[in-house]
């Protein structure tokens, strides 16, 4: 095992805590804990966003995907940097100017409804669990990986730094940290880059796509978890055991294995392929839309001080995130050259983990680069998990626990068990449901997002037809058919054909069909237009400069 | 507005400052204020300009990267090209459309700051 991981790890734990101790000393009122106080700089606060949206599926799961399929999956780092176009375009500033905390704050404030607010909350969790989930899988899969530990302890262990975290420094000690984890991220991932880019120079350039598919860089022993058909490129059939070995040569072809799916050659070099189109425009739609209705990227925008800056703090995130997905594809295609056995084992995950170590061999640098690259996923599940906690903790603080409204006015306490409350269910599903495919439950809580809270924040800032009824009809029916399609996708039985395009990628039909339901639904019951409507308008868009 | 005063410093008073402070006396701001037709036709005049900014930021984006899967299932050669070494779907997804998408927003947010100092400008108007 690499020597350098622990402490790279107890660093990076040890910097969080000291960071959100650092906040705490700051923290002291209700508000500072649920929105800093309103006092964050654009450049702090745009940092804090990219350190929370970019998650275990951003920081191991695209690069895991790109070195599995190709260029067809390069829409999803596209999508996730699009989706803050998206979301600076119709909803940042307005939504900002309405001074909504959360999503159910937004359906008090512009339909007046207390049934749409109760909605709203219980897609809030769902998204929240759906998301919070996974991150802690992959925190346990990574201490499987790299550190030979336990699955069960890494999930308990990121679970717990993060809950301790939230409860005890809120939004004020939360900021500081994920600031913090942007820049380590973005490091984790650009300074092994470097060396990696140098190595492949200094090693002739070897072909990342060669013509017979990819070849072994050395003699490499593969161990199986479970039973196989390996096919050779010579057509032979080698069937293996679960657990057992196989060794194949330096610049032998990598077979290809059946329970493992995956792209060679021009399939894997050029898009589109066999019925693509249809499961890329659904991803593109999920993506590009879904980012504005996670609950804890709308959390943030209320830390802005106005409008304008909130625009600006949006415009910086794009930035940032963008540069960011530039180095994923990197190890994604360099890891076809130096780790072509992931594609036997399926664990194409780890790819960001081990390539460091795989290139540059065993000595002391690789190590430092690996150690560099695993504190680079850690702080990525703490600062995604993080976020996500921070905003379910809200939602359940204000409208389960009703702390705002109760007499006391809501206390720090509150707020602190709102945290257990919010954290509990998601770290015992992480332990027991653990099977779970990381990267593809992220996608479908995008496509959640996207056809329940994209048409609602939407049309509620543009359109003044906008009723409760037809907002909850929408809501209910695009979001509830997206949210069937991830049920079934996680627990049901596999499906094919195109009833499993439909089901998979579900946004192409759900997202049309809230905005439908919802327009149809507003308009037959316009007279539930509220009669404030104008005066909302004028409050969502007009400048703060105006002092109205 | 009057932040120095209340911090306790002395401050000098000028009639004219004052006047043109006191705002509610400015009739396009109380239109506004107070929902009269007029301050309803400068909000929707305003919510339309900023919806028609972003819709047509939008179609840039739809028509720029929206249409690239289409492209490339219609004509397949355009995703065997070569550039610098790289094919071009690899180069325009992986590389160039992140700064595309910062190009769009940075030119977004100039538009809509215009937008609404046009709309301050109209509502402070001397008449």
């Amino acid at each position: 095992m690499n020597p350098y991981v622990v402490p790279g790890l107890v660093v990076v734990i040890l910097a969080t805590v000291a960071i959100g101790a650092y906040g705490l000393r700051f923290a002291r009122t209700t508000s500072d804990f649920l929105v800093a106080s309103r006092s964050v700089s654009p450049a702090w606060n745009a940092a804090a966003i990219s350190g929370e949206y970019l998650s275990a599926a951003s920081f191991l799961g695209v690069a895991g995907l790109i070195l599995r399929y190709g260029v067809d999956v390069l829409w999803y780092p596209v999508g996730f940097a699009a989706g803050y176009l998206a979301l600076l375009l119709f909803v940042a500033a307005p939504l900002r100017r309405s001074g909504a905390f959360t999503l159910p704050d937004f359906c008090e404030v512009r339909l007046r409804s207390p049934l749409l607010r109760r909605l709203a909350t219980v897609f809030v969790v769902f998204i929240g669990c759906l998301y919070l989930v996974p991150q802690l899988q992959g925190a346990g899969l990574t201490f499987t990986t790299v550190a030979g530990g336990s699955y069960v302890w890494g999930a308990l262990l990121v679970g717990l730094v993060v809950t301790a975290n939230v409860a005890l420094g809120g939004m004020r000690a939360i900021t500081f940290v994920q600031a913090f984890q942007y820049w380590l991220k973005l490091t984790a991932l650009a300074v092994p880059v470097i060396f990696l880019v140098l190595q492949w120079q200094s090693d002739g350039r070897p072909a990342i796509d060669p013509p017979g598919g990819p070849v072994f860089p050395a003699a490499t022993t593969v161990t199986f978890d479970d039973a196989a058909r390996i096919t050779l490129p010579d057509g032979t059939v080698d069937e293996v055991e679960a657990g057992a070995e196989r060794t194949y040569p330096a610049g032998s072809p990598v077979p290809d294995v059946d329970t493992v799916d995956d792209q060679r050659g021009t399939d894997w070099l050029l898009p589109g392929g066999d019925d693509s189109l249809f499961a890329t425009y659904s991803l593109i739609l999920a993506t590009f839309l879904g980012t504005m209705g996670l609950p804890h990227v709308l959390v943030r925008f209320y830390t802005n001080p106005d409008g304008a800056s909130a625009r600006r703090t949006t415009l910086v995130v794009l930035g940032l995130v963008g540069l960011f997905y530039l180095f994923p594809t990197l190890y994604g295609v360099l890891g076809r050259v130096w780790a072509p056995h992931l594609l036997m084992t399926g664990r194409t995950d780890a790819v960001v983990l081990i390539l460091p170590e795989a290139a540059l061999g065993g000595g002391t640098l690789g190590r430092l680069l690996g150690a560099l690259v695993t504190a680079g996923a850690l702080a990525a599940f703490l600062s995604t998990s993080s976020g996500i906690l921070t905003s379910v903790a809200g939602v359940v603080f204000t409208d389960v626990l009703r702390a705002e409204r109760s007499e006391r006015g809501g206390s720090v306490r509150d707020f602190r068990l709102a945290t257990v409350l919010a954290a509990v269910v998601p770290i015992v599903l992480s332990i027991y449901v653990a099977n779970m495919d990381v990267s593809r439950v992220v996608g479908l809580a995008f496509a959640v997002a996207a056809s329940s809270f994209c048409p609602l924040l939407v049309l509620g800032i543009w359109w003044r037809g906008l009723t409760d009824v037809g907002a909850a009809a929408g809501v209910l029916a695009g979001g509830g058919a997206a949210m069937a399609a991830v049920l079934i996708t996680v627990l049901g039985p596999p499906l094919t054909g195109w009833p499993a395009q439909m089901i998979g990628q579900p946004a192409a039909w759900t997202v049309p069909l809230a905005f439908a339901v919802m327009i149809v639904g507003s308009l037959a019951t316009s007279r539930r237009v509220p009669k404030d409507v104008g005066a909302t308008m004028l409050r969502l868009h007009a400048p703060e400069s105006l002092r109205l | 507005m009057s932040g120095s005063a209340e911090n306790g410093r002395r401050v000098r008073v000028v009639l004219g400052e004052v006047a043109a402070r006191r705002t509610p006396t400015d009739p396009a701001h109380a239109d506004l204020a107070e929902q009269t037709p007029v301050g309803e036709a400068l909000v929707r005049g305003l919510v339309r300009a900023q919806l028609a900014l972003a819709l047509r930021m939008a179609l840039v984006v739809v028509t720029g990267l929206g249409a690239l899967p289409l492209l490339f299932a219609v004509a397949p050669e355009i995703g065997s090209l070569r550039v610098l070494g790289l094919t071009v779907p690899w180069l325009l997804l992986g590389v160039l459309s992140f700064p595309f998408l910062f190009v769009v927003g940075w030119v977004y947010v100039r538009w809509a700051e215009r937008n609404e100092q046009d709309f301050t400008a109209v509502i402070r108007r001397p008449e």
